[in-house]
């Protein structure tokens, strides 16, 4: 699903490199919590696997395609098959729930009739079934993370990227959303989280691959937060 | 691709830019107004030439008695039959000479009698005064400078005059107006093509939640950058129309009515409305093109993928 082959990513303009020389794969249905401090290179290691940035040295395989090897035009085709979920939700405010989902399957030119039968099935499985007419300002901050989720999941993506999708939540809205990406774990999707939460990853005993400074430091099968040891 | 979300995108990025694209608009319509009228205007000065070209004449002005007296040329006294009939033939010798018609004092008094009947300098004159001349009509008005050459100074003949040459003075004023528009036209070009990047840029900016979303979802990149192209392509659009109205409506008071110089300049051939109507596609393509092509890259910088 996804293979860094001794990856390193250095920015122009900054002395340390944001990723050195990490390693490692994710298995097809795999649940992977990935953390480390901020300026760890969490967040550069999520922007290679969407490639937002390419690696400055070593592969990026995601779901077997070489990113290096994909061009510039035939990204969106590689996009589409991923799904990804921010902290800060990034809902469009003048668009309704439905709308905002349909959005995602729109702009990628899926026909009507495929949008008007597959966003009420992914709100409902998101738990927002009845609120398709509401607008983001009018919902809570978990409502709003379960429409972002929806938005990602409704083209049926194979791997899911959450960037620190309770960050902005309340601990008990956080596990209701940490319930819902397990239970599109299930389903068979990927899922690749960075988070500072350590409540969720200690609940939740899956892979935790941690990053210090740009290096892999662990990774470990139902692992724990703790890296401040 | 769904025509219809495209569509409903353009029409909220107008609406979002309405000062900017007013601007565009504007500036479009002006500049292809200007574009359109220089393309007319060298229309014209083509129809003019075609037109006088074909009627002027090399004239060769002989001696009268009077000029016998008064003008150096002819010092050696008025032109004798020989002297005309030596000309004749020499004129009929020339290749570049196409048509050779005598004028004798009698037809220019005439002449001038009709032009002028009412001048008082017109009753004055005697047909005694007039001078009789070969009216020469060249092949090819440029050759004007072989009959020059060798007429001019010759016993009993007081001049050569070419017509063609005042012309090519009201031409010269007609294409320094062209020049002139075009040089206006290219600035309020590249005034209308630096608004149309602006505003790409600002309408890019004010949505750049969407087109994240966008790129994220993995929507193509032309889809992105559809709706901001159409909308600069539209407002183009609209600028195009307004200009194919002004140049209609000014031809229409320029020749027409108005100033009605069809009326006061009868002499002149004017150009038709299909002169103009062949312009319009010329100037609505154009109207959609080029800011189509400003705002295509205008956004490669802006929307990368």
């Amino acid at each position: 699903m996804i293979r860094f082959d001794n990856v390193s990513k250095a920015y122009p303009k900054q002395n340390r490199p944001a990723l050195r020389d990490v390693s490692l794969e994710v298995e097809k249905g795999e649940f992977v919590f990935l953390v480390g401090s901020s300026g760890s290179g969490k967040s550069t290691f999520l922007r290679l696997i969407l490639r937002e940035e390419r690696a400055s040295h070593g592969q990026v395989h995601v779901l077997g395609k070489d990113l290096a090897r994909v061009s510039n035009w035939k990204v969106p085709q590689v996009r589409r098959q991923l799904g990804t979920v921010f902290q800060d939700f990034r809902l469009l405010p003048n668009k309704t729930v439905a709308e905002n989902v349909a959005f995602a399957q729109e702009v990628i030119g899926k026909s009507r009739g495929e949008i008007r039968k597959s966003v009420p099935q992914v709100l409902d499985l998101v738990g927002l079934g009845g609120k398709e007419d509401r607008r983001p300002g009018e919902l809570s901050g978990g409502e709003q993370q379960r429409v972002a989720i929806a938005r990602a999941f409704v083209n049926r993506p194979k791997l899911l990227i959450c960037d620190e999708p309770t960050g902005n939540l309340d601990p008990q809205t956080s596990v209701g959303i940490m319930k819902l990406l397990d239970r599109i774990n299930r389903t068979g999707t990927t899922v690749v989280m960075a988070t500072h939460d350590q409540n969720i990853v200690d609940q939740m005993r899956k892979r935790v691959i941690e990053l210090e400074k740009g290096r892999l430091v662990r990774d470990q099968a139902r692992g724990v937060y703790g890296y401040q040891h | 691709m769904r025509a219809q979300f495209v569509l409903s995108e353009i029409g909220v990025g107008l609406r979002r830019n309405l000062t900017m694209t007013f601007a565009v608009v504007v500036s479009v319509a002006l500049s292809l107004t200007l574009f359109g009228a220089s393309l007319l205007l060298s229309d014209q000065v083509t129809s003019m030439k075609g037109y006088w070209y074909d009627k002027v004449n090399v004239s060769v002005f002989l001696c009268n008695k009077s000029d016998a007296a008064s003008d150096p040329n002819c010092a050696k006294g008025a032109v004798t039959e020989d002297q005309k009939g030596q000309i004749k033939s020499d004129l009929e010798k020339m290749t570049v000479v196409d048509s050779i018609t005598y004028e004798s004092q009698d037809a220019a008094y005439k002449h001038y009698k009709e032009q002028f009947g009412d001048s008082p300098l017109a009753s004055s004159l005697t047909p005694d005064q007039m001078q009789e001349s070969y009216r020469i009509k060249l092949k090819d008005p440029e050759k004007y400078q072989v009959v020059a050459t060798a007429f001019d100074g010759r016993d009993g003949v007081q001049s050569v005059q070419d017509q063609k040459g005042i012309l090519d003075n009201l031409f010269g004023l007609l294409e320094g107006m062209n020049l002139a528009a075009l040089a206006v036209m290219a600035l309020m070009l590249i005034v209308a093509l630096m608004l149309i990047v602006n505003t790409v840029r600002v309408s890019a900016f004010s949505r750049r939640r969407e087109t994240g979303i966008m790129r994220l979802v993995g929507a193509s990149g032309f889809y992105i950058q559809a709706p901001f192209i159409a909308e600069a392509a539209v407002a183009g659009l609209i600028g195009g129309a307004l200009a194919c109205g002004f140049l209609l409506v000014g031809r229409y008071f320029i020749i027409d009515a108005g100033l009605a110089l069809s009326e006061k300049l009868n002499l002149i051939s004017f150009i038709g409305w299909d002169a103009v109507l062949t312009k319009l596609p010329l100037i609505l393509a154009t109207s959609l093109l080029m800011p189509a092509l400003a705002a295509f890259f205008a956004l490669r910088k802006y929307l990368k993928v």
